[in-house]
């Protein structure tokens, strides 16, 4: 019956066109509302920026990150032909930060691709199998719950050696427990909706449920989660270099910049104050942006 | 209530046996001979022998564990490789300055988060909310390791108020020493928790005050101060209290690197240098200590939500 009506519709009832009022899908909606914050807008713009910046280094600036030039060290902000003055090894600071940029960031989103990838395919199978495997799997994540994420993180190091790849894999696997959980507890709501008993009964194949009908209906907190993880991910690995775990010197990268200017805080504070300054910024914005975001998936819950 | 305690202490039995595996397994997944990770490249091969035979790496794997596991269990964790002493003790020493800095910056986080939270949310969207609320979001993005530094620099070298690294001298125990060698070190930890604190307690305090028992006390007549804290705040703290278990271990983690920051000798600066010395029993008991401290105060957390909502079933 429902069919049929559904079928009459565009002949008998009258649609939300022929009132002139425009039909909004609901990706439109979203972007609608996205666009109405001015303040997530403003962050995705920063990050924008950031992004360009870092790919576009090298001609903005003309200088090699790892250019040393003793002769003009420790030159404050300002000074001629570098804008944001030059490091301990008169390195450009600019040409430095920007090229940092590019590590931080791919990092930040390497590590929650990865960490998003394993964290939703465990979510999916555990949550829609119940069981053993459900029951196993959350034992384990519970396990890895039991640390606080740097020290899960740091003992990760621990084992595989420190280095920049090592700090990834290492943020990576911390963040996979996060994306599970918030999977896991979507699909054990959604498997008991009809329509995916629909499915069940026209015979599609549980990949099929779990791929095309179950995961884009889970997809909401997902990227919510993701976008303020990404910050998050940026922090945790400029943490490990800072404490020497991550990127090793002379690598431009944020976290070993910030340390690396600490002997130096006296003379030339701007060596470390500036990379923290860039971390702040981008993670300020993928906050914002990630707020932004949740208010326009789920108007409910702002306030 | 006590049958809920009873319980949740032995479900934690099984939690710990999966921590003490996944901590026993870091040498293990290490690529190479740990031995000869420890030791470097000059080590001679009797030395090697030794190492191995020392920490049990000549034993098939299981029984490697079942020796470890029981030899914690005794109280004996090893010796540290790089600084020669006794794991055990050393962990313990350290574990207490870590113990001051993280319970002086969870006292700061919780009394101004849920201060400024109060604040924010019984003016809602006026001038101090919106200050309030910047700031927190302020607080909540900046790394610690950055706003440490910074705090080092103001206040340490450029007005030189407070003592930049170390935690108090010795024969300079007193109380007012050691706080003053506290206060950077100790904010620095505490901002991002307090943050977090005071947005939670905002918007729960905003969830509370328009349910309709709120309502009813302010019909009776109930002054606003009464209706704030004896009615509204008791409930928004529920979840509060569950932000405050999760930040502990965002505490624990933060304290690792304001410790090597401010130089504060704890537990954290511990296990950073055992691991970039390759220091296996080192790095192995500081982890498993944290741990385990950490398990522990995540259950009390949970008991402290029992306490303060009686409506929770725990069958």
């Amino acid at each position: 019956m429902q069919t049929e009506l559904g079928r009459n519709k565009p002949h008998h009832d009258t649609s939300a066109e022929d009132l002139g009022v425009e039909r909004i899908s609901p990706k439109r909606e979203i972007w609608r509302r996205l666009k109405k914050d001015k303040i997530a807008v403003a962050g995705g713009c920063i990050l924008i920026i950031v992004v360009l910046l870092s790919i576009l280094a090298p001609p903005l600036t003309g200088y090699d990150p790892n250019a040393v030039n003793t002769a003009i060290r420790l030159q404050p902000p300002g000074s001629p032909g570098h804008l944001l003055g030059t490091d301990n090894l008169g390195r450009d600071m600019l040409t430095r930060l920007l090229f940092g940029g590019r590590v931080s960031v791919a990092i930040g989103f390497a590590a929650v691709a990865i960490a998003m990838f394993f964290g939703i395919l465990i979510g999916l199978f555990t949550g829609y199998y119940k069981g053993l495997l459900d029951a196993v799997s959350m034992r384990f994540i519970d396990i890895l719950m039991a640390f606080p994420y740097v020290l899960l993180a740091i003992a990760i190091i621990a084992a595989l050696g420190p280095g920049l790849l090592n700090a990834m894999i290492a943020i990576s696997i911390v963040g996979i427990p996060y994306y599970a959980r918030i999977v896991r507890g979507t699909v054990l709501s959604l498997r008991e909706q009809e329509y995916i008993e629909a499915q069940k009964a026209l015979g599609s194949s549980d990949l099929r449920i779990l791929f095309k009908h179950i995961l884009p209906n889970a997809l909401s907190p997902i990227i919510v989660a993701a976008t303020l993880d990404v910050g998050w991910m940026i922090i945790a690995a400029a943490g490990m270099s800072f404490l020497g775990l991550g990127a090793q010197p002379p690598m431009a990268e944020w976290g070993i910049m910030l340390s690396s200017g600490k002997d130096f805080l006296r003379v030339a504070p701007h060596i470390s104050l500036l990379p923290g300054m860039a971390i702040f910024i981008v993670v300020l914005s993928f906050n914002l942006l990630g707020d932004g975001l949740r208010d326009a998936l789920d108007p409910r819950l702002k306030q | 209530m006590l049958k809920y305690t009873i319980k949740r202490l032995l479900a934690l039995i099984p939690v710990l046996i999966g921590v003490s595996i996944l901590v026993f397994l870091i040498l293990h997944l290490t690529p190479g001979d740990p031995a000869l990770i420890m030791l470097g490249p000059k080590a001679t091969k009797p030395a090697l022998e030794a190492l191995r035979h020392q920490l049990g790496l000549d034993l098939p794997l299981h029984k490697q564990y079942f020796q470890w596991i029981a030899n914690i269990l005794k109280g004996d964790w090893g010796r540290s490789i790089q600084l020669k002493r006794e794991v055990l003790p050393l962990v313990l020493t350290r574990f207490k300055a870590t113990a001051v800095l993280t319970l002086f910056a969870a006292f700061i986080a919780v009394t101004f988060g849920l201060l400024a939270g109060i604040v924010s949310a019984t003016k809602q969207y006026s001038l101090w909310d919106r200050l309030l609320m910047f700031l927190a979001l302020v607080g909540f993005c900046l790394p610690v390791f950055w706003l440490g530094l910074v705090l080092q620099v103001f206040f340490g070298l450029k007005l030189g108020w407070l003592p930049v690294s170390g935690m108090s001298p010795p024969g300079q125990a007193g109380l007012g020493s050691v706080f003053k060698f506290l206060i950077l070190p100790g904010f620095s930890l505490a901002v991002g928790t307090m943050a977090e604190i005071a947005r939670m307690t905002r918007s729960s305090m905003l969830d509370v005050i328009r349910q309709d028992y709120i309502r009813t006390a302010r019909a009776k007549g109930l002054t606003e101060r009464v209706v704030t804290y004896s009615h509204a705040l008791r409930n928004a703290l529920i979840p509060v209290v569950t932000v405050v278990g999760m930040q502990i271990g965002f505490l624990l983690s933060g304290a690792v690197l304001v410790e090597m920051i401010f130089s504060w000798p704890g537990i954290g600066s511990l296990m950073v240098n055992g691991i970039l010395a390759r220091d296996f029993p080192l790095v192995q008991g500081t982890i498993l200590f944290v741990a385990t401290i950490y398990v522990f105060v995540n259950l009390i957390v949970d008991l402290v939500y029992a306490l303060l909502d009686p409506r929770i079933s725990y069958n």
